[in-house]
């Protein structure tokens, strides 16, 4: 019983680095994505036709390779970033590959409904598009954005559960190796249940958060 | 202040270009309340945003106090925007600040340090009346009140001109009438330039002193605002003034005016329109003594435009001896307009 325990703690510790880590860069990377993606749109404060086709381009690239693909096709890239090709460090790799576009999406969309006029009220104050960025689009969409991140993390939960694959461990890992190569369903039973609650916990930070931000508006 | 010369517009799309601005001249001068009217489509929405160049216009030249606008470089424009404000029709308002912050945002963006800022959004706020909704949030306002912040955020600034785009369209005429007044207030108070676009006659006649009509893309008509009141030379200002001045009669004295006989000398209805100080002399009871006439009123309406007098009578005049057509060239000589209403 005891062994049970420490795998699946071990497991769920895994799983909760991988995620969190590569939320942490998916954010980091992916909002500047959704902004360069919005603001170098046609009729928008940086407009720049060639720059928003390639990263509209990349982006849906990268999001039309299905997850267990990514990870496998990134080995040499993961290599040659983190030093080492499997482990739970190196499945933070495509992790935070597959988010950032993702995240980037979300993002651009989230921005995209702050409204027209309130940029125009902003630009006709004088101010600058890096201005207009952090204290006008960023601001106003911060809830919705936040909103963005809930749904990323929970992706990332779900698709951290193939990282076994590459020897990254996790829940996913420890529900196939022991739940269904080695017959024992109660080890199955115990991941899907921790992996349930971690969705339900994030799902409600996430939403905590996001009244948070939306106060009085 | 703002000279206007040649001003062409052209989008381009891929059903063909479209002219929003077809060469408009106008001249606003230093301390007015100039007003655009036109219906939605005129142009009048463009022809303001070509005056801070939120729309690059395709030709022609915008001058504001001796700056010309359409050769600023990006640096240069943002610093000349921060001296002219702007509203809106939707406000809009950040609608992730509270009131004190809305108002404080411009003067962060012109690097204003915290201390000054404050003392200016205080007195910014009292000048608009909202000093106790400092820190409401804009979704706990009403239009109004929405409108007062958004003229707070614009003068925060100490603008030069005030761009005012459809300001009162999205209120109750109520509200409308306390945003105007607040406006022309302001106007007053800081001497600043006001142009305002508004597809509503009563807007224009309650505060412009000057005024432009725009239609399809050019300006077909321009004056002081008494100018295009007494003497409106389109079709489209006539239009437009059918709206404040009602002109137009009652469908019952038509049809009286209509049976009357015209061939009997003695009885006219002449419909008389002033203008102005005329007002002022007892036209009516003059001509019933001086060509002995009965004169009958039969519908009439007396408005001020500003401080001018302005409205017109219906009057029956019945004389004998041709009284009534001698009365008629009477007051046409005072400088009266005087139709006589035959076929209406």
């Amino acid at each position: 019983m005891s062994e049970t325990i420490s795998l699946l703690l071990l497991s769920s510790w895994q799983t909760i680095y991988m995620v969190l880590i590569s939320v942490f860069i998916a954010t980091a990377f992916g909002i500047p994505l959704g902004i360069l993606l919005l603001i170098t749109d046609k009729g928008h404060i940086l407009q720049n036709g060639p720059l928003n086709k390639v990263l509209g381009t990349i982006v849906n690239i990268f999001r039309s390779v299905p997850f267990i693909i990514l990870l496998i096709a990134l080995i040499p890239f993961t290599r040659f970033l983190v030093g080492t090709s499997i482990g739970t460090t190196a499945a933070i790799v495509p992790l935070s590959i597959a988010a950032i576009p993702f995240m980037g999406r979300l993002t651009e969309t989230s921005l995209r409904e702050v409204g027209r006029g309130i940029i125009e009220a902003a630009q006709a104050m004088g101010a600058s598009p890096f201005q207009i960025i952090t204290k006008v689009l960023v601001p106003e969409a911060l809830p919705s954005i936040v909103s963005g991140i809930t749904i990323t993390t929970i992706n990332l939960v779900g698709y951290s559960t193939m990282a076994g694959v590459i020897g990254g461990g996790g829940l996913g890992d420890l529900a196939v190796r022991y739940g269904y190569q080695r017959f024992m369903p109660d080890i199955m039973l115990y991941t899907v249940i921790i992996l349930v609650v971690m969705v339900q916990l994030t799902q409600m930070l996430g939403d905590f958060a996001v009244r948070q931000f939306s106060r009085n508006r | 202040m703002i000279f206007i010369k040649n001003l062409t517009k052209v989008y381009h799309s891929d059903s063909g270009d479209v002219k929003a601005l077809d060469g408009v001249n106008l001249h606003i001068k230093k301390g007015e309340i100039f007003g655009v009217i036109g219906l939605s489509g005129a142009g009048k929405s463009t022809l303001l945003r070509c005056i801070n160049m939120l729309e690059r216009p395709t030709s022609g030249s915008v001058e504001i106090d001796g700056v010309e606008m359409t050769s600023l470089s990006p640096n240069e424009l943002k610093e000349m925007r921060k001296k002219i404000g702007m509203i809106f029709q939707h406000f809009n308002l950040l609608n992730s600040r509270n009131v004190r912050s809305n108002v404080a945002f411009p003067l962060e963006i012109a690097g204003v340090d915290k201390k000054t800022i404050n003392k200016k959004v205080e007195k910014l706020l009292e000048l608009v009346g909202l000093s106790d909704k400092a820190n409401s949030f804009p979704s706990q306002l009403s239009g109004g009140q929405k409108q007062r912040v958004g003229i707070a955020r614009a003068l925060a600034n100490d603008p030069k001109v005030l761009l005012c785009d459809e300001a009162t369209s999205a209120l109750d005429p109520q509200t409308t009438l306390s945003i105007l007044n607040l406006l022309k207030d302001i106007n007053k108070k800081l001497g600043i330039t006001i142009v305002l676009i508004t597809h509503e006659m009563n807007v224009i006649k309650q505060i412009c002193h000057s005024v432009a009509v725009i239609e399809q893309s050019r300006v077909v008509e321009q004056g002081s605002l008494l100018e295009i009141f007494s003497n409106p030379k389109t079709e489209t200002a006539k239009n437009f003034l059918k709206s404040v001045t009602l002109s137009e009669l009652p469908e019952e004295l038509k049809e009286r005016i209509r049976n009357l006989d015209h061939s009997h000398l003695e009885g006219r209805i002449v419909k008389i329109g002033f203008f102005g100080e005329v007002t002022a002399e007892p036209v009516i009871s003059t001509i019933v003594k001086k060509f002995d006439v009965d004169a009958n009123i039969l519908y009439g309406n007396i408005d001020h435009i500003q401080d001018t007098p302005y409205g017109m009578l219906v009057v029956e005049l019945r004389g004998k001896n041709g009284g009534a057509v001698s009365a008629i060239e009477y007051l046409k000589a005072l400088g009266l307009k005087v139709e006589v209403l035959e076929n209406v």
